[in-house]
C-alpha cells in the first residue's frame, strides 16, 4: 500500500469536525479537537476555503462547511429546470385538486418556491415564485428535511420559530414527524405555518433516487379535511403528481 | 365525478395526440404517437397520410384504453391540425396519390414566385388575406397536379380530392369530403368575405373546384364515425393556431393569444370583419360557431424566439439546458445595455427584410455571459412588443392581456419580461395544451356538452399572471434601444453572399 498523504488525512478530519453536531469551528477548537498545531490547522483550513470547501465567518472568525462541498453531496438541480419538467403535471394537479400547487426545493435552510399554480377558481392571487417558507412549517419543507439529514441537523441547531400554536418547536418532535414523512412517502402541516391553512407534500426524486424538490399543495383546513383527516383523494393527487415529475426526471418508477 | 367525456385529437407536424377532457374541461388522459418525417431531398418534407391516420385511430382508442373507459362514454370528438399540410387520395379507394406534403416543404419556391409574377407576394392577399408563400396548401396542390402524371385529368373529374389533415381524418372517420372555414382559409384559395372557394384564385392557382372540400364551420356535427371509432359524433376541426385562440376564450375582439415555441405565432380577435394589415400581418379566420358569423383574426408569428434560447445552448454552450438560461440570466440585474435582434433569416413581421442578419448591440467590457442571457430572454419581448404594437395599429383597438401557451411559458423571467415590455397583464392558462382544449371546446359546444360560450368561459383558470412592474420611462427607453439594435441589421446581405 503506497503511503497516505498526511495532510489530506488532516483535512479530512477538519471536515468530519465541521459536519459534526457543532458546525462551527474556530481554529483553536479545532486544534485542540484533533491535538494539532493552529499554523498547521490554519494552513489546511486556509486551503479548503479556497477551494469553496470551507467558508469563514466574518463576524466571529469560525470556520463551517462550504457551498461547494454542499453542492457535491446533495443533488443539484437548478430549479428552472426542474419548473419546465413539471409544469404540466404541476398544472394537472390544480385541476385535479382544485387547490394552489407549489414546487419548492431547499435553499439555506428554508423552502425556496421555484414554482407556483394558481387555485383554478379565478379569485385574484399573486404569483409566489422566489419567495422563502420555513422549512419546519410547511409540508414541502418536512418532505425536504427528512431526505436531508444535513440541512435537518443545521435547522436543529439554529432553533424552530414559532409560528401558530400547532408549529412543532420541539427538535425531537420534528425529528419523529420527519421519519414519518420518510416512510409514507408524504408530509403534512397542519395549521403549523398559518391558523386554518393546510399542506401536503410529496417528495420529487431525480435518476438516483436523490430527493430534488418537493411538490404541494396548500389551502383552508375545511377544504383539505374530511371528519379531521387529510382526503385520501387529495394525498393520492400530489403523490401521484410528484412521481409523475421524478419519472420525467429518470427516477425509477414504483 | 364527471360520466361524459369529451375526446380531442391534436394531429400535429411531429406526432398525433389524443387527450380526454371531462366536464370541467379537466384532461384525464393523455395519449401520443409520432409518425415518420420523408425527406426526399434537402428541403422536402412529407408524411404518410395512412399512417397519421392509423395513429390517430390508435391513439382514440389508447387514451380511452388508460383510463378503463369506452367508446360509449364520449359525447364527441374535436380536431385540431397541423395547418396548410397537403394530402391528395382517390375519391374510389381512398388511397393517397402521393405522400401529404408538410407545411414546411418548400418544393414550390419557384412556383410562387412565378404566381407572384409582376405584382409580387402580395398578389392575392386583398382576397384570400394571404402572402404568396410555400407554406399554404394552394401551390402545393398545384405542384402535385404538375408533377403527378394524369392526375390534373382525375383532379377535374372529380376522381381525386384535396384536404387538410382535417379533412383526410373527416373523410376516413365520417366518409363526408368537407374541411372547416379556419384550414381552408390557409389554402390561399378561400375567399375572405364568401368564406367559400374563389373563382378568381382558383383560376390562377390553376386548382379544379371539383377535388375541393365543401367548406363548412368550424363547429358542428360532421357526421358520426365509422369502422373502429363507430357511433363516435365528429364535431369540431380547426387549425391548431385557431384551436388555441379558442382554447385560450379569445372570445371578444382584442382578446389576443401567442403560443412560444421554437418559433411564436400571435392570433388576435378583430370580431366579425376581416381586418386588412398595413404591417404584413396575416389575416385569417378565427373560428365560425355553427351559422353565425365567422370571427375573424389577425396573425403574427416571430420566426425565432425558442429558437434563440436553443442556438445559445447548441451553438454558444454557455448553458446544458433550455431552462438554464433563466438561472444564468438572473445572475445579473439587467440587460447592462446589450440587446440581440435575432434576424437569422432576415427581418420578418413588421419590417420584411430579407437582407438583415443578426446582431448582438450595445457590447462593452461589461458584459457578461449573464447579460447575454437577458438580452437573448428580451429579443422574445421585443419582438412580440413590434407584432402586438402592428396588430393594434391595424385592428384600431389595444390588447388589454396577453394570454399565453406553449414551452417558453415555464420561464417566469421571460413572462415577467413579457409583461414589462408590453405593459398588459401576461396569463398563463391551467391547461398548457390549448389547441386540444379549443376542439374540445368547440366539439363539446357543437354537441349541447357545454350549451353556451359563457360556460367555456368559467372552465377557463388561470395558473398564472405576471403584472407588469417596469417604468414608462425605463420601457421606452428600452424599446428605442432595441429598435436602434434593429436599425443595425438590416442592409447586411450583398449580391455576392451565397
Amino acid at each position: 500500500m503506497p503511503a497516505r498523504i498526511q495532510s489530506i488525512e488532516r483535512a479530512a478530519a477538519i471536515l468530519r469536525l465541521l459536519s459534526g453536531r457543532n458546525r462551527r469551528l474556530g481554529v483553536a477548537q479545532l486544534a485542540g479537537e484533533l491535538d494539532l498545531p493552529k499554523g498547521t490547522v490554519h494552513g489546511i483550513l486556509r486551503t479548503l476555503a479556497a477551494v469553496g470547501f470551507v467558508e469563514q465567518d466574518e463576524e466571529t472568525g469560525r470556520y463551517q462547511l462550504g457551498a461547494a462541498l454542499l453542492h457535491m453531496g446533495s443533488s443539484y438541480l437548478d430549479g428552472n429546470e426542474l419548473r419546465a419538467r413539471a409544469l404540466n403535471w404541476s398544472d394537472s394537479l390544480a385541476a385535479r385538486s382544485g387547490e394552489s400547487v407549489r414546487i419548492g426545493t431547499l435553499h439555506e435552510g428554508k423552502v425556496l418556491v421555484v414554482h407556483h399554480v394558481f387555485r383554478p377558481d379565478d379569485s385574484r392571487q399573486a404569483l409566489e415564485v422566489g419567495a422563502l417558507q420555513p422549512a419546519h412549517a410547511t409540508a414541502m419543507g418536512k418532505v425536504l428535511l427528512a431526505a436531508n439529514r444535513y440541512a435537518a441537523s443545521e435547522l436543529a441547531a439554529a432553533g424552530l420559530a414559532r409560528y401558530t400554536l400547532a408549529t412543532i418547536t420541539d427538535w425531537e418532535m420534528l425529528s419523529l414527524e420527519l421519519k414519518d414523512a420518510l416512510d409514507r412517502g408524504w408530509a403534512i402541516d397542519a395549521e403549523e405555518l398559518v391558523v386554518g391553512e393546510m399542506s401536503l407534500a410529496a417528495p420529487i426524486d431525480d435518476r438516483r433516487g436523490v430527493t430534488v424538490g418537493a411538490i404541494g399543495i396548500s389551502g383552508p383546513v375545511e377544504r383539505l379535511t374530511d371528519a379531521g383527516a387529510p382526503r385520501n383523494d387529495l394525498i393520492s393527487f400530489v403523490r401521484e403528481a410528484a412521481r409523475a415529475v421524478s419519472r420525467d426526471l429518470g427516477a425509477i418508477p414504483w | 365525478m364527471s360520466e361524459r367525456y369529451i375526446a380531442s385529437v391534436d394531429q400535429g407536424t411531429a406526432s398525433s395526440r389524443c387527450l380526454i377532457f371531462d366536464d370541467r374541461a379537466r384532461i384525464v388522459s393523455v395519449s401520443q404517437v409520432e409518425h415518420r418525417h420523408i425527406f426526399p431531398r434537402p428541403g422536402l418534407v412529407e408524411h404518410d397520410p395512412r399512417e397519421i391516420w392509423r395513429n390517430v385511430q390508435h391513439v382514440v382508442q389508447d387514451a380511452l384504453g388508460a383510463v378503463r373507459l369506452g367508446l360509449r362514454d364520449l359525447v364527441a370528438l374535436g380536431i385540431t391540425n397541423q395547418r396548410e399540410t397537403t394530402v391528395l387520395w382517390d375519391r374510389t379507394t381512398g388511397e393517397p396519390v402521393h405522400n401529404a406534403l408538410n407545411w414546411q416543404d418548400t418544393r414550390t419556391v419557384h412556383l410562387v414566385r412565378e404566381l407572384g409574377g409582376d405584382d409580387g407576394a402580395d398578389r392575392f392577399r386583398e382576397r384570400c388575406g394571404l402572402p404568396l408563400a410555400t407554406y399554404f396548401s394552394g401551390p402545393k396542390i398545384r405542384w402535385l397536379l404538375d408533377h403527378v402524371d394524369g392526375l390534373r385529368e382525375r383532379a377535374e373529374a372529380g376522381e381525386v380530392l384535396f384536404g387538410t389533415m382535417d379533412s383526410w381524418l373527416i373523410w376516413n372517420l365520417c366518409g363526408r369530403h368537407v374541411t372547416d372555414v379556419t384550414n381552408a382559409g390557409r389554402t390561399m384559395l378561400m375567399n375572405l368575405e364568401t368564406l367559400d372557394w374563389d373563382d378568381v384564385l382558383l383560376d390562377a392557382m390553376g386548382v379544379p373546384r371539383a377535388m375541393l372540400p365543401e367548406i363548412r364551420p368550424s363547429m358542428e356535427i360532421y357526421g358520426e364515425a365509422g369502422g373502429a371509432l363507430a357511433g363516435l359524433p365528429v364535431a369540431a376541426a380547426l387549425g391548431d393556431q385557431h384551436a388555441a385562440l379558442f382554447g385560450q376564450t379569445c372570445f371578444s375582439p382584442g382578446d389576443a393569444k401567442c403560443t412560444y415555441g421554437t418559433g411564436s405565432f400571435l392570433l388576435m380577435n378583430t370580431g366579425e370583419q376581416p381586418v386588412r394589415s398595413n404591417n404584413g400581418l396575416l389575416t385569417t379566420v378565427g373560428y365560425k360557431i355553427g351559422d353565425r358569423p365567422a370571427t375573424y383574426a389577425l396573425e403574427g408569428s416571430i420566426a425565432v424566439t425558442g429558437a434563440l434560447v436553443q442556438w445559445f445552448r447548441d451553438k454558444l454552450g454557455l448553458i446544458g439546458s433550455a431552462s438554464e438560461i433563466e438561472t444564468l440570466a438572473r445572475t445579473v440585474d439587467d440587460n447592462g445595455g446589450c440587446y440581440f435582434v435575432p434576424a437569422f433569416a432576415g427581418l420578418f413581421a413588421p419590417y420584411w427584410r430579407s437582407d438583415a442578419r443578426g446582431v448582438i448591440a450595445g457590447l462593452t467590457g461589461y458584459i457578461s455571459k449573464g447579460h447575454l442571457a437577458r438580452a437573448v430572454l428580451e429579443a422574445t419581448s421585443w419582438q412580440t412588443r413590434e407584432v402586438v404594437d402592428a396588430m393594434n395599429n391595424d385592428a384600431g383597438v389595444s390588447l388589454t392581456s396577453l394570454k399565453v401557451d406553449g414551452g417558453m411559458t415555464a420561464n417566469n423571467l421571460l413572462m415577467q419580461s413579457l409583461a414589462d415590455v408590453l405593459d398588459v397583464p401576461v396569463v398563463r392558462p391551467i391547461v398548457a395544451e390549448t389547441p386540444s382544449l379549443g376542439a374540445a371546446y368547440a366539439a363539446g359546444l357543437a354537441v349541447g356538452f357545454w350549451p353556451k360560450v359563457e360556460d367555456l368561459r368559467a372552465q377557463w383558470h388561470k395558473a398564472a399572471e405576471w403584472l407588469p412592474a417596469m417604468e414608462a420611462a425605463q420601457r421606452e427607453k428600452g424599446y428605442r434601444k432595441w429598435r436602434k439594435a434593429v436599425a443595425r441589421t438590416v442592409d447586411w446581405v450583398d449580391e455576392d453572399d451565397d
